[in-house]
């Protein structure tokens, strides 16, 4: 079956010739038109629509987000603040930097709306530390919105004011986790808290009443308020509406954003059609289908099992290209749509020396306050890092495993996972490569083989 | 401390942006390593100050956070994405060529004080690998052959005058 056709709602104008990141260029095309009419509206109106629309969060969990701002405590009498969380460091995925670079204020659009709906009077924008130019560009478009009485104080003449700041982060992708941020930009280490009782909604920013939303969870705010929740809903399939924002990196031919309906579009009509398909003379041999702390897929593996279409139970069996790309089906069959990052590796590459990459990561980015995950993320990078560099042993899959069996379920966050599910699923899935690898590392490597580690 | 005038007044904006000073610590960070090229103590105790709180409180920033440094870069500062997207497409091949070009070893400073190569985690912009970041700007699908290019322009540039680093 041929791929559908991308339907661009976030990324509309991204790529469109002549269109510029300035506030002109977004009001001659109908910005802020939105906003305009939803401080006529009722906060709560504006939150039902949001609830109805069935948004998931963009940015990793997939938590529904008019859930999230329910959980809000309205009562404390404590100011409520929202947080945008730009601080995209999820290996593999790339969406919100081109939101932020190409297009900010559909983001402030979305935020203000989201303020309103919210009574917020002061939102940050919490920027990765390696988007210096994208907090320039930010900082530009706010000042620009600000002089044109759409953000600041008493806001198209309604009374209602906020603020939005720019917060710079630097260069630790624990601040990605919604309560580490929170302690990050107090000025403190990020450290996440443990929930209960910090429960962002709660006890958030300086024990305030807080929402974090990633920046397109944002923008697909604006595209709500300007639908209206049920039509959105309408997009997508059922439980996982509206559009995602698709990121390819690796061994294919046309690597890039793509976005589409969400369950509209398989994994094998994405790489092999939109992405066009493997590289010259290779063959896919894995996926990691939500950023790298997804579980990996092999090609090849077959899922079976039963799932609900409308009221019915059916069973399935699919291939890995038949996995419809949105949150359930990918969880369904372990692993998880994530940030919408896909990486894509080809048969040059050794699964040992991409998990060895991986561990690296994980081990350079634990933020250290839980021992499971500190010093389980740092041996599973020296074993890893040994099998690569020095003695390989058939029993190092096994010893891997046994470390990240150790860690998942026993730290603060989810930090725990995100370093264990790589290592426990290279190992489920590509285990006879581990095995195999003292004798075929002695082996000449393949042509044009990656270095990884 | 002898910071820019412009630095200051920066520092004054940014301070009240927050309803607690604290917050304003990375901000301030960042500000005064542009100014200066890097975090040294005094820095650390004048942040503390300016904010109202005790020097470790600031001292724990800085050995915890990846972009803030005790010691001064090179003239350019070239940050390489080691993460998995731009090592399959050949970051570290990449990696490796500046380090060549510039006969320097990794996160070390080059023996004549113009560059600085560095690995850095994902940059997230994996659609184009490999990345690298020179100082604040991005640059993309750099191959070994475009690492010699950006190299040959960096050596083109004005050296900085000679210091003892």
């Amino acid at each position: 079956m041929a791929a559908p056709e991308q339907f661009r709602l976030i990324f509309r104008h991204i790529d469109e010739p002549g269109y510029s990141n300035d506030l002109a260029c977004y009001v001659r095309n109908g910005g802020y038109e939105v906003l305009r009419k939803s401080v006529l509206r009722k906060p709560e109106e504006l939150v039902d629509e949001v609830k109805k629309s069935g948004l998931r969060g963009r940015g990793g969990a997939g938590f529904p987000c008019g859930v999230k701002w329910t959980l809000l405590d309205r009562k404390s009498g404590k100011p409520i603040y929202l947080i945008v969380n730009a601080d995209e460091s999820e290996p593999g995925t790339f969406k919100d930097r081109y939101i932020i670079h190409k297009d900010p204020h559909q983001l402030i659009e979305g935020i203000m709306i989201t303020c309103f709906a919210n009574k917020v009077e002061r939102a940050f924008i919490y920027i990765r530390g390696e988007f210096p130019e994208g907090a320039r560009i930010l900082e530009t478009a706010i000042a620009e919105a600000r002089a044109a009485n759409l953000v600041g104080p008493n806001i198209l003449g309604t009374g209602y004011g906020c603020e939005i700041y720019v917060h710079r982060g630097a260069g630790a992708y624990i601040c990605g986790e919604e309560t580490g941020l929170i302690e990050s930009l107090e000025g403190k280490r990020p450290y996440p808290r443990i929930k209960p009782p910090y429960f962002p909604a709660v006890l958030g920013l300086y024990q305030c009443p807080t929402i974090v939303n990633n920046v397109e969870t944002l923008c697909h705010v604006k595209h709500i308020a300007e639908r209206g929740g049920e039509a959105y809903s309408k997009i997508g399939t059922p439980n996982n509406t509206g559009t995602r924002i698709l990121c390819v990196s690796g061994h294919v031919r046309r690597p890039g954003y793509y976005e589409f309906e969400v369950g509209k579009v398989t994994m094998g009509q994405l790489l092999n059609e939109v992405c066009g398909g493997p590289l010259p003379g290779r063959t896919f041999k894995a996926v990691i289908p939500g950023g790298s702390s997804a579980k990996v897929l092999k090609f090849g593996e077959r899922f079976r099992g039963k799932r609900k279409v409308g009221a019915e139970m059916v069973e399935y069996d699919w291939a890995l290209e038949d996995i419809p790309m949105d949150f359930d089906s990918l969880q369904m069959i372990g692993s998880m749509g994530g940030s919408g990052g896909v990486i894509v590796m080809d048969d040059s590459v050794s699964m040992v020396e991409a998990l060895a990459n991986i561990n690296a990561f994980y081990s350079h980015e634990s933020c250290g306050q839980c021992t499971p995950c500190r010093e389980g993320s740092l041996w599973m990078k020296k074993i890893t890092g040994r099998m690569v560099h020095g003695d390989a042993r058939t029993e190092d899959g096994a010893l891997l495993k046994s470390v990240a069996d150790q860690i998942a379920g026993r730290t603060i966050c989810a930090f725990g996972e995100a370093c264990a599910w790589p290592t426990q699923s290279f190992i489920a899935k590509f285990g006879d490569e581990f095995k195999a690898y003292p004798e075929s590392k002695r082996a000449p490597k393949v042509t044009g083989a990656p270095e990884l580690v | 401390m002898n910071l820019q005038p412009e630095t200051l007044r920066r520092i004054d904006e940014v301070v009240p942006h927050y309803p607690v000073k604290r917050s304003a610590a990375l901000p301030l960070l960042h500000l005064v390593q542009e100014d200066q090229g890097f975090i040294s103590n005094e820095a650390v105790e004048w942040v503390a100050a300016r904010l109202d709180l005790q020097p470790i409180n600031i001292y724990e920033l800085v050995t915890f956070y990846p972009m803030f440094r005790q010691k001064p870069a090179g003239r350019r500062h070239i940050k390489v994405c080691r993460t998995l997207s731009c090592a399959i497409m050949g970051g570290y091949r990449t990696c490796a060529e500046f380090r060549r070009q510039f006969g320097t070893g990794l996160g070390e400073v080059s023996p004549d004080g113009e560059v600085t190569v560095e690995f850095v985690e994902c940059l997230a912009s994996c659609g184009t690998a490999p990345v690298v970041m020179i100082d604040d700007v991005l640059h993309e699908k750099v191959d070994t052959a475009r690492a010699r290019e950006l190299s040959e322009k960096i050596k083109a540039e004005p050296r900085a005058p000679t210091q003892t680093r």
